[in-house]
Protein backbone atom coordinates (compact mmCIF):
# COMPACT_ATOMS: atom_id res chain seq x y z
CA UNK A 1 0.00 0.00 0.00
CA UNK A 2 2.57 2.47 1.48
CA UNK A 3 4.46 1.56 -1.92
CA UNK A 4 1.58 2.19 -4.76
CA UNK A 5 1.35 5.76 -2.72
CA UNK A 6 4.60 6.77 -2.70
CA UNK A 7 5.25 6.04 -6.62
CA UNK A 8 2.66 8.90 -6.65
CA UNK A 9 3.71 11.25 -3.91
CA UNK A 10 7.21 11.51 -2.66
CA UNK A 11 9.34 8.72 -0.71
CA UNK A 12 9.00 9.03 3.19
CA UNK A 13 5.63 11.78 2.84
CA UNK A 14 3.32 9.41 4.57
CA UNK A 15 5.54 8.98 7.51
CA UNK A 16 6.06 12.99 7.74
CA UNK A 17 1.84 13.52 7.41
CA UNK A 18 1.53 10.58 10.27
CA UNK A 19 4.01 12.69 12.64
CA UNK A 20 2.51 16.06 11.43
CA UNK A 21 -1.05 14.11 12.38
CA UNK A 22 -0.08 13.31 15.68
CA UNK A 23 1.52 16.73 16.80
CA UNK A 24 -2.07 18.09 15.30
CA UNK A 25 -3.82 15.92 17.95
CA UNK A 26 -1.70 16.66 20.82
CA UNK A 27 -2.07 19.79 19.83
CA UNK A 28 -5.96 19.39 19.61
CA UNK A 29 -5.81 17.96 22.63
CA UNK A 30 -3.96 20.16 25.08
CA UNK A 31 -5.67 23.36 24.26
CA UNK A 32 -8.93 21.26 25.04
CA UNK A 33 -7.78 20.51 28.40
CA UNK A 34 -6.45 23.91 29.31
CA UNK A 35 -9.11 25.85 27.90
CA UNK A 36 -11.14 23.54 29.96
CA UNK A 37 -9.03 24.09 33.21
CA UNK A 38 -9.16 27.84 32.78
CA UNK A 39 -13.02 27.69 32.22
CA UNK A 40 -13.07 25.72 35.36
CA UNK A 41 -10.39 27.52 36.86
CA UNK A 42 -13.13 30.93 37.00
CA UNK A 43 -15.73 28.79 38.79
CA UNK A 44 -13.37 27.91 41.67
CA UNK A 45 -12.25 30.87 42.23
CA UNK A 46 -15.63 32.20 42.47
CA UNK A 47 -16.24 29.50 44.64
CA UNK A 48 -13.21 29.88 46.70
CA UNK A 49 -13.47 33.82 47.53
CA UNK A 50 -17.09 33.33 47.70
CA UNK A 51 -16.36 30.79 50.60
CA UNK A 52 -13.80 32.75 52.02
CA UNK A 53 -16.32 35.89 52.40
CA UNK A 54 -19.06 33.32 53.69
CA UNK A 55 -20.78 33.38 50.33
CA UNK A 56 -21.90 30.33 48.28
CA UNK A 57 -21.00 31.59 44.96
CA UNK A 58 -22.27 30.51 41.47
CA UNK A 59 -25.16 27.55 42.21
CA UNK A 60 -27.88 28.40 39.93
CA UNK A 61 -26.68 26.25 36.93
CA UNK A 62 -26.13 22.71 37.14
CA UNK A 63 -25.64 20.95 40.52
CA UNK A 64 -23.09 23.18 42.31
CA UNK A 65 -23.52 25.64 39.87
CA UNK A 66 -21.43 23.44 37.97
CA UNK A 67 -21.84 24.43 34.43
CA UNK A 68 -21.49 28.25 34.84
CA UNK A 69 -18.61 28.76 32.95
CA UNK A 70 -20.03 27.50 30.27
CA UNK A 71 -23.49 29.66 30.44
CA UNK A 72 -20.82 32.31 30.75
CA UNK A 73 -18.86 31.16 27.50
CA UNK A 74 -22.30 30.81 25.73
CA UNK A 75 -23.32 34.91 26.96
CA UNK A 76 -20.31 36.01 25.81
CA UNK A 77 -20.19 34.73 22.54
CA UNK A 78 -23.62 35.82 21.78
CA UNK A 79 -23.13 39.67 23.36
CA UNK A 80 -22.54 42.30 20.95
CA UNK A 81 -19.44 43.14 19.64
CA UNK A 82 -19.16 47.28 20.84
CA UNK A 83 -16.46 49.19 18.83
CA UNK A 84 -16.08 52.55 20.26
CA UNK A 85 -16.45 54.86 16.97
CA UNK A 86 -13.58 56.70 18.04
CA UNK A 87 -11.24 53.60 17.98
CA UNK A 88 -8.24 52.59 15.76
CA UNK A 89 -9.82 49.88 14.31
CA UNK A 90 -7.16 46.98 13.28
CA UNK A 91 -5.62 47.94 16.05
CA UNK A 92 -8.74 47.38 18.40
CA UNK A 93 -9.88 43.90 16.77
CA UNK A 94 -6.16 42.55 16.53
CA UNK A 95 -4.77 43.56 20.29
CA UNK A 96 -7.07 40.76 22.17
CA UNK A 97 -6.15 38.13 19.37
CA UNK A 98 -2.39 38.67 20.13
CA UNK A 99 -2.83 38.32 23.44
CA UNK A 100 -4.63 35.37 23.75
CA UNK A 101 -2.33 33.57 21.25
CA UNK A 102 0.77 34.46 23.19
CA UNK A 103 -1.09 32.77 26.02
CA UNK A 104 -2.14 29.75 24.39
CA UNK A 105 1.44 29.39 22.31
CA UNK A 106 3.07 29.10 25.92
CA UNK A 107 1.42 25.83 26.44
CA UNK A 108 3.18 24.02 23.05
CA UNK A 109 6.64 23.95 25.61
CA UNK A 110 5.04 22.63 28.84
CA UNK A 111 5.58 19.18 29.78
CA UNK A 112 2.92 18.04 31.85
CA UNK A 113 4.63 14.49 32.23
CA UNK A 114 7.18 12.82 30.99
CA UNK A 115 8.07 12.50 27.54
CA UNK A 116 4.49 14.75 26.97
CA UNK A 117 5.53 17.60 25.70
CA UNK A 118 4.11 19.42 22.26
CA UNK A 119 7.43 20.98 21.38
CA UNK A 120 10.45 19.69 23.52
CA UNK A 121 12.66 23.20 22.54
CA UNK A 122 15.80 22.85 24.08
CA UNK A 123 15.11 26.88 24.70
CA UNK A 124 11.79 26.32 26.44
CA UNK A 125 12.17 28.64 29.63
CA UNK A 126 13.27 31.49 27.14
CA UNK A 127 10.12 30.92 24.79
CA UNK A 128 7.65 31.23 27.69
CA UNK A 129 9.65 34.31 28.87
CA UNK A 130 9.17 35.52 25.23
CA UNK A 131 6.06 34.67 24.98
CA UNK A 132 4.77 36.63 28.26
CA UNK A 133 6.05 39.42 27.11
CA UNK A 134 4.51 39.34 23.55
CA UNK A 135 1.57 39.08 25.33
CA UNK A 136 2.19 42.53 26.68
CA UNK A 137 2.21 44.23 23.03
CA UNK A 138 -1.94 43.06 23.04
CA UNK A 139 -2.32 44.73 26.21
CA UNK A 140 -0.72 48.10 25.07
CA UNK A 141 -2.08 47.94 21.50
CA UNK A 142 -5.79 47.59 22.98
CA UNK A 143 -5.23 50.56 25.50
CA UNK A 144 -3.62 52.66 22.74
CA UNK A 145 -6.41 51.54 20.14
CA UNK A 146 -9.11 52.21 22.71
CA UNK A 147 -8.52 55.57 22.88
CA UNK A 148 -10.54 56.45 26.00
CA UNK A 149 -8.13 57.53 28.84
CA UNK A 150 -9.26 54.54 31.08
CA UNK A 151 -7.98 52.10 28.72
CA UNK A 152 -5.10 54.24 27.79
CA UNK A 153 -3.82 54.61 31.70
CA UNK A 154 -4.32 50.93 31.70
CA UNK A 155 -2.47 50.10 29.52
CA UNK A 156 0.62 52.46 30.45
CA UNK A 157 0.54 50.71 33.80
CA UNK A 158 0.22 47.20 32.60
CA UNK A 159 3.46 47.89 30.37
CA UNK A 160 5.62 49.34 32.65
CA UNK A 161 4.44 46.86 35.63
CA UNK A 162 5.11 44.29 33.39
CA UNK A 163 8.04 45.17 32.23
CA UNK A 164 9.48 46.20 35.67
CA UNK A 165 8.55 42.53 36.70
CA UNK A 166 9.98 40.57 33.85
CA UNK A 167 13.41 41.82 34.70
CA UNK A 168 12.94 40.49 38.28
CA UNK A 169 11.47 37.06 36.69
CA UNK A 170 13.77 36.26 34.44
CA UNK A 171 16.62 36.86 37.21
CA UNK A 172 14.94 34.69 39.62
CA UNK A 173 15.05 31.47 36.95
CA UNK A 174 18.69 32.65 36.39
CA UNK A 175 19.66 30.04 39.05
CA UNK A 176 17.40 27.47 38.69
CA UNK A 177 19.29 27.54 35.20
CA UNK A 178 22.67 27.39 36.72
CA UNK A 179 22.26 24.05 39.00
CA UNK A 180 19.92 22.58 35.92
CA UNK A 181 22.50 23.67 33.49
CA UNK A 182 19.55 23.63 30.82
CA UNK A 183 17.19 25.68 29.49
CA UNK A 184 14.66 22.84 28.76
CA UNK A 185 11.76 22.66 31.21
CA UNK A 186 12.27 18.19 30.86
CA UNK A 187 15.61 18.71 31.49
CA UNK A 188 15.21 20.71 34.89
CA UNK A 189 12.74 18.73 36.37
CA UNK A 190 15.17 15.71 35.73
CA UNK A 191 18.03 17.57 37.02
CA UNK A 192 15.54 18.58 39.79
CA UNK A 193 14.80 14.69 40.80
CA UNK A 194 18.75 14.26 40.59
CA UNK A 195 19.18 16.70 42.95
CA UNK A 196 19.22 15.50 47.10
CA UNK A 197 16.10 17.72 47.97
CA UNK A 198 14.27 16.61 45.05
CA UNK A 199 12.78 20.07 44.65
CA UNK A 200 14.83 23.22 44.00
CA UNK A 201 12.37 25.66 46.17
CA UNK A 202 14.55 24.45 49.05
CA UNK A 203 18.23 25.93 47.62
CA UNK A 204 16.50 28.43 45.70
CA UNK A 205 14.44 29.92 48.43
CA UNK A 206 15.01 33.86 47.53
CA UNK A 207 14.48 33.23 43.66
CA UNK A 208 11.16 31.23 44.44
CA UNK A 209 9.73 34.00 46.55
CA UNK A 210 11.25 36.50 43.93
CA UNK A 211 9.46 34.38 41.01
CA UNK A 212 6.36 34.14 42.98
CA UNK A 213 5.50 38.27 43.70
CA UNK A 214 6.76 38.52 40.06
CA UNK A 215 4.49 35.98 38.95
CA UNK A 216 1.79 37.89 40.48
CA UNK A 217 2.59 40.92 39.19
CA UNK A 218 3.12 39.42 35.34
CA UNK A 219 -0.09 37.85 35.63
CA UNK A 220 -1.99 41.23 36.27
CA UNK A 221 -2.95 39.32 39.35
CA UNK A 222 -4.27 41.17 43.13
CA UNK A 223 -2.69 41.91 44.75
CA UNK A 224 -0.49 43.58 41.44
CA UNK A 225 -3.95 44.41 39.29
CA UNK A 226 -3.02 48.45 38.89
CA UNK A 227 -3.50 48.02 35.11
CA UNK A 228 -7.19 46.81 35.85
CA UNK A 229 -7.86 48.40 39.11
CA UNK A 230 -11.87 48.76 38.67
CA UNK A 231 -12.07 51.12 41.35
CA UNK A 232 -10.42 53.88 39.91
CA UNK A 233 -10.02 52.33 36.37
CA UNK A 234 -13.34 50.56 35.60
CA UNK A 235 -11.54 47.67 33.57
CA UNK A 236 -8.46 49.22 32.74
CA UNK A 237 -6.85 48.36 29.50
CA UNK A 238 -10.39 46.43 28.10
CA UNK A 239 -12.88 48.60 28.93
CA UNK A 240 -14.16 49.59 25.71
CA UNK A 241 -14.11 45.79 25.31
CA UNK A 242 -17.16 43.48 24.82
CA UNK A 243 -18.99 40.79 23.78
CA UNK A 244 -15.98 37.90 22.87
CA UNK A 245 -13.38 40.38 22.53
CA UNK A 246 -13.45 40.67 25.99
CA UNK A 247 -13.79 36.97 26.67
CA UNK A 248 -10.74 36.73 24.61
CA UNK A 249 -8.47 38.56 27.52
CA UNK A 250 -10.59 36.86 29.95
CA UNK A 251 -9.26 33.71 28.99
CA UNK A 252 -5.80 34.57 28.47
CA UNK A 253 -5.47 35.80 31.60
CA UNK A 254 -6.21 33.28 33.19
CA UNK A 255 -4.37 30.95 30.99
CA UNK A 256 -1.72 33.19 31.83
CA UNK A 257 -1.81 31.93 35.77
CA UNK A 258 -2.17 28.28 34.51
CA UNK A 259 1.64 29.16 32.81
CA UNK A 260 2.97 30.77 36.02
CA UNK A 261 1.85 28.25 37.95
CA UNK A 262 2.76 25.17 35.86
CA UNK A 263 6.34 27.27 35.29
CA UNK A 264 6.37 27.40 38.94
CA UNK A 265 5.56 23.52 39.37
CA UNK A 266 8.25 22.82 36.80
CA UNK A 267 11.31 24.92 37.74
CA UNK A 268 10.89 25.27 41.59
CA UNK A 269 8.79 21.80 42.62
CA UNK A 270 9.77 19.26 40.56
CA UNK A 271 7.30 18.66 38.20
CA UNK A 272 5.81 15.32 37.34
CA UNK A 273 8.61 14.08 39.95
CA UNK A 274 7.99 13.93 43.82
CA UNK A 275 11.65 14.06 45.88
CA UNK A 276 13.34 10.64 46.57
CA UNK A 277 13.03 11.05 49.96
CA UNK A 278 9.72 10.79 50.37
CA UNK A 279 9.15 7.83 47.93
CA UNK A 280 12.00 6.09 49.93
CA UNK A 281 10.17 6.88 52.91
CA UNK A 282 6.56 5.93 51.46
CA UNK A 283 7.45 3.74 48.42
CA UNK A 284 3.49 2.67 46.95
CA UNK A 285 3.69 6.35 46.23
CA UNK A 286 5.71 6.12 42.70
CA UNK A 287 3.00 3.97 41.68
CA UNK A 288 1.06 7.42 41.07
CA UNK A 289 1.26 8.64 37.36
CA UNK A 290 3.23 11.84 37.34
CA UNK A 291 -0.03 13.67 35.79
CA UNK A 292 -1.35 13.61 38.94
CA UNK A 293 1.42 15.51 41.14
CA UNK A 294 1.87 17.96 38.22
CA UNK A 295 -1.93 18.91 38.48
CA UNK A 296 -1.50 19.16 42.33
CA UNK A 297 1.01 21.41 42.45
CA UNK A 298 -0.16 23.49 39.95
CA UNK A 299 -3.79 23.20 41.87
CA UNK A 300 -1.93 24.30 45.04
CA UNK A 301 -0.45 27.38 43.26
CA UNK A 302 -3.88 28.44 41.73
CA UNK A 303 -5.60 28.34 44.84
CA UNK A 304 -2.63 30.73 46.26
CA UNK A 305 -3.80 32.95 43.45
CA UNK A 306 -7.29 33.23 44.92
CA UNK A 307 -6.22 33.07 48.79
CA UNK A 308 -3.88 36.12 48.43
CA UNK A 309 -6.71 38.08 46.32
CA UNK A 310 -9.10 37.50 48.68
CA UNK A 311 -6.36 38.22 51.54
CA UNK A 312 -4.72 41.17 50.30
CA UNK A 313 -5.31 45.11 49.32
CA UNK A 314 -4.30 46.59 46.28
CA UNK A 315 -0.81 48.06 46.36
CA UNK A 316 -0.35 51.78 45.28
CA UNK A 317 1.83 52.53 41.74
CA UNK A 318 4.64 53.94 43.69
CA UNK A 319 4.78 50.97 45.82
CA UNK A 320 4.31 48.69 42.96
CA UNK A 321 7.22 50.25 41.31
CA UNK A 322 9.66 50.26 44.50
CA UNK A 323 9.13 46.55 45.37
CA UNK A 324 9.60 45.63 41.71
CA UNK A 325 12.94 47.52 41.56
CA UNK A 326 14.30 48.16 45.00
CA UNK A 327 14.15 44.71 46.30
CA UNK A 328 13.10 42.01 43.79
CA UNK A 329 15.82 42.97 41.70
CA UNK A 330 18.32 43.22 44.68
CA UNK A 331 17.69 40.15 46.10
CA UNK A 332 17.43 37.91 42.31
CA UNK A 333 20.84 39.63 41.59
CA UNK A 334 22.08 38.41 45.25
CA UNK A 335 20.46 34.71 44.71
CA UNK A 336 22.50 34.75 41.48
CA UNK A 337 25.84 35.14 43.03
CA UNK A 338 25.25 33.07 45.85
CA UNK A 339 24.11 30.28 43.70
CA UNK A 340 27.31 30.69 41.39
CA UNK A 341 29.69 30.70 44.60
CA UNK A 342 27.97 27.78 46.15
CA UNK A 343 27.92 25.70 42.39
CA UNK A 344 31.98 26.95 42.14
CA UNK A 345 32.64 26.01 46.10
CA UNK A 346 31.07 22.50 45.19
CA UNK A 347 33.17 21.91 41.93
CA UNK A 348 35.91 22.90 44.00
CA UNK A 349 36.78 25.71 41.95
CA UNK A 350 37.13 28.40 45.06
CA UNK B 1 -1.30 28.34 14.65
CA UNK B 2 -4.64 26.57 16.29
CA UNK B 3 -4.35 28.91 18.71
CA UNK B 4 -4.95 31.96 15.98
CA UNK B 5 -7.52 29.72 14.27
CA UNK B 6 -9.64 29.44 17.78
CA UNK B 7 -9.70 33.18 17.79
CA UNK B 8 -10.48 34.45 14.99
CA UNK B 9 -12.85 31.46 14.09
CA UNK B 10 -14.67 32.37 17.53
CA UNK B 11 -14.98 35.97 16.43
CA UNK B 12 -16.34 35.23 12.85
CA UNK B 13 -19.08 32.88 14.17
CA UNK B 14 -19.64 34.81 16.51
CA UNK B 15 -20.26 37.86 14.37
CA UNK B 16 -22.82 35.96 12.30
CA UNK B 17 -25.16 35.22 15.19
CA UNK B 18 -24.54 38.14 17.43
CA UNK B 19 -26.62 41.28 17.64
CA UNK B 20 -25.53 44.75 16.06
CA UNK B 21 -28.09 47.35 17.34
CA UNK B 22 -25.01 50.38 17.29
CA UNK B 23 -25.62 53.83 18.53
CA UNK B 24 -24.12 56.65 18.98
CA UNK B 25 -24.14 56.90 22.38
CA UNK B 26 -23.36 53.38 22.71
CA UNK B 27 -20.27 54.28 20.25
CA UNK B 28 -18.74 56.54 22.65
CA UNK B 29 -15.83 56.07 24.69
CA UNK B 30 -16.78 55.28 28.62
CA UNK B 31 -16.56 58.04 31.41
CA UNK B 32 -18.35 56.79 33.85
CA UNK B 33 -21.95 58.16 31.84
CA UNK B 34 -20.57 61.33 31.22
CA UNK B 35 -19.91 62.96 27.35
CA UNK B 36 -16.05 62.27 27.04
CA UNK B 37 -14.00 65.71 27.90
CA UNK B 38 -10.78 66.57 26.30
CA UNK B 39 -8.76 63.95 24.21
CA UNK B 40 -7.87 60.58 25.57
CA UNK B 41 -4.24 60.45 24.44
CA UNK B 42 -2.59 62.69 26.64
CA UNK B 43 0.82 63.52 27.94
CA UNK B 44 1.73 61.50 30.54
CA UNK B 45 4.63 60.88 33.32
CA UNK B 46 8.65 61.30 31.90
CA UNK B 47 8.61 58.32 34.62
CA UNK B 48 7.13 55.53 32.32
CA UNK B 49 9.96 56.58 30.06
CA UNK B 50 12.63 56.22 32.52
CA UNK B 51 11.19 52.86 33.34
CA UNK B 52 11.38 51.91 29.48
CA UNK B 53 14.68 52.25 29.63
CA UNK B 54 16.08 50.79 32.31
CA UNK B 55 14.19 48.27 31.06
CA UNK B 56 16.26 47.71 28.06
CA UNK B 57 19.76 47.89 30.24
CA UNK B 58 18.62 45.22 32.60
CA UNK B 59 16.86 42.70 30.30
CA UNK B 60 20.29 42.96 28.14
CA UNK B 61 21.75 41.75 31.22
CA UNK B 62 19.39 39.27 31.84
CA UNK B 63 19.88 37.48 28.64
CA UNK B 64 23.54 37.73 28.82
CA UNK B 65 23.04 35.43 32.38
CA UNK B 66 21.33 32.72 30.50
CA UNK B 67 23.96 31.33 28.38
CA UNK B 68 26.46 31.60 31.06
CA UNK B 69 24.21 30.10 33.79
CA UNK B 70 23.72 27.36 30.69
CA UNK B 71 27.68 26.48 30.42
CA UNK B 72 28.34 26.83 34.08
CA UNK B 73 29.82 23.63 34.19
CA UNK B 74 31.80 23.47 31.67
CA UNK B 75 33.42 26.47 32.32
CA UNK B 76 36.22 27.50 34.56
CA UNK B 77 36.91 29.39 37.48
CA UNK B 78 38.10 32.65 34.95
CA UNK B 79 34.55 32.83 33.24
CA UNK B 80 32.97 32.50 37.01
CA UNK B 81 35.14 35.84 38.02
CA UNK B 82 34.63 37.39 35.34
CA UNK B 83 30.93 37.31 35.63
CA UNK B 84 30.87 38.47 39.19
CA UNK B 85 32.75 41.41 37.71
CA UNK B 86 30.32 42.04 34.86
CA UNK B 87 27.11 41.80 37.64
CA UNK B 88 29.29 44.17 39.84
CA UNK B 89 28.90 46.88 37.27
CA UNK B 90 25.84 46.32 37.01
CA UNK B 91 25.09 47.00 40.49
CA UNK B 92 27.17 50.13 40.40
CA UNK B 93 24.78 51.50 37.44
CA UNK B 94 21.90 50.17 39.59
CA UNK B 95 23.04 52.19 42.18
CA UNK B 96 23.54 55.30 40.35
CA UNK B 97 20.23 55.09 38.97
CA UNK B 98 18.78 54.71 42.62
CA UNK B 99 20.19 57.92 42.97
CA UNK B 100 19.45 59.70 40.89
CA UNK B 101 15.79 58.94 42.05
CA UNK B 102 14.91 56.50 39.06
CA UNK B 103 12.54 54.66 40.96
CA UNK B 104 10.94 57.32 43.21
CA UNK B 105 7.18 57.92 42.30
CA UNK B 106 6.02 61.66 43.49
Amino acid sequence: MNTILETIIAPGSIDFALAIGIILVKIAVVIAIALLHVAYATYFERKVIAHMQVRLGPREVGPYGLFQPFADGIKLFFKEDIIPAKADKPLFYLSPVIFFIAALTSLAVLPFFDGFVIADLNIGLLFLLAMSSLGAYGIILSGWSSNSKFSFLGGLRAASQVISYEIAMGLSLVGVMIMAGSLNLSDIVRAQHAYPTGVFVIPQFLGFFVFVVAAFAETNRLPFDLPEAESELVAGYFTEYSGFRFALFFLGEYTGMLIMSSLLALCFLGGWTIPRFITDFIPFLSAVPGIVWFLMKVYAFMFFYYWVRATLPRYRYDQLMAIGWKLLIPLALINILITGLVKAWIKGLL
Amino acid sequence: MIATAFALGALVVGSIFRLKRPYAEKLMPYESGNPPVGEPRQRFSVKFYIIAMLFVVFDVEAVFLYPWAIVFDKIGLYAFIEMVIFIVILFVGYIYAWKKEAFVWD
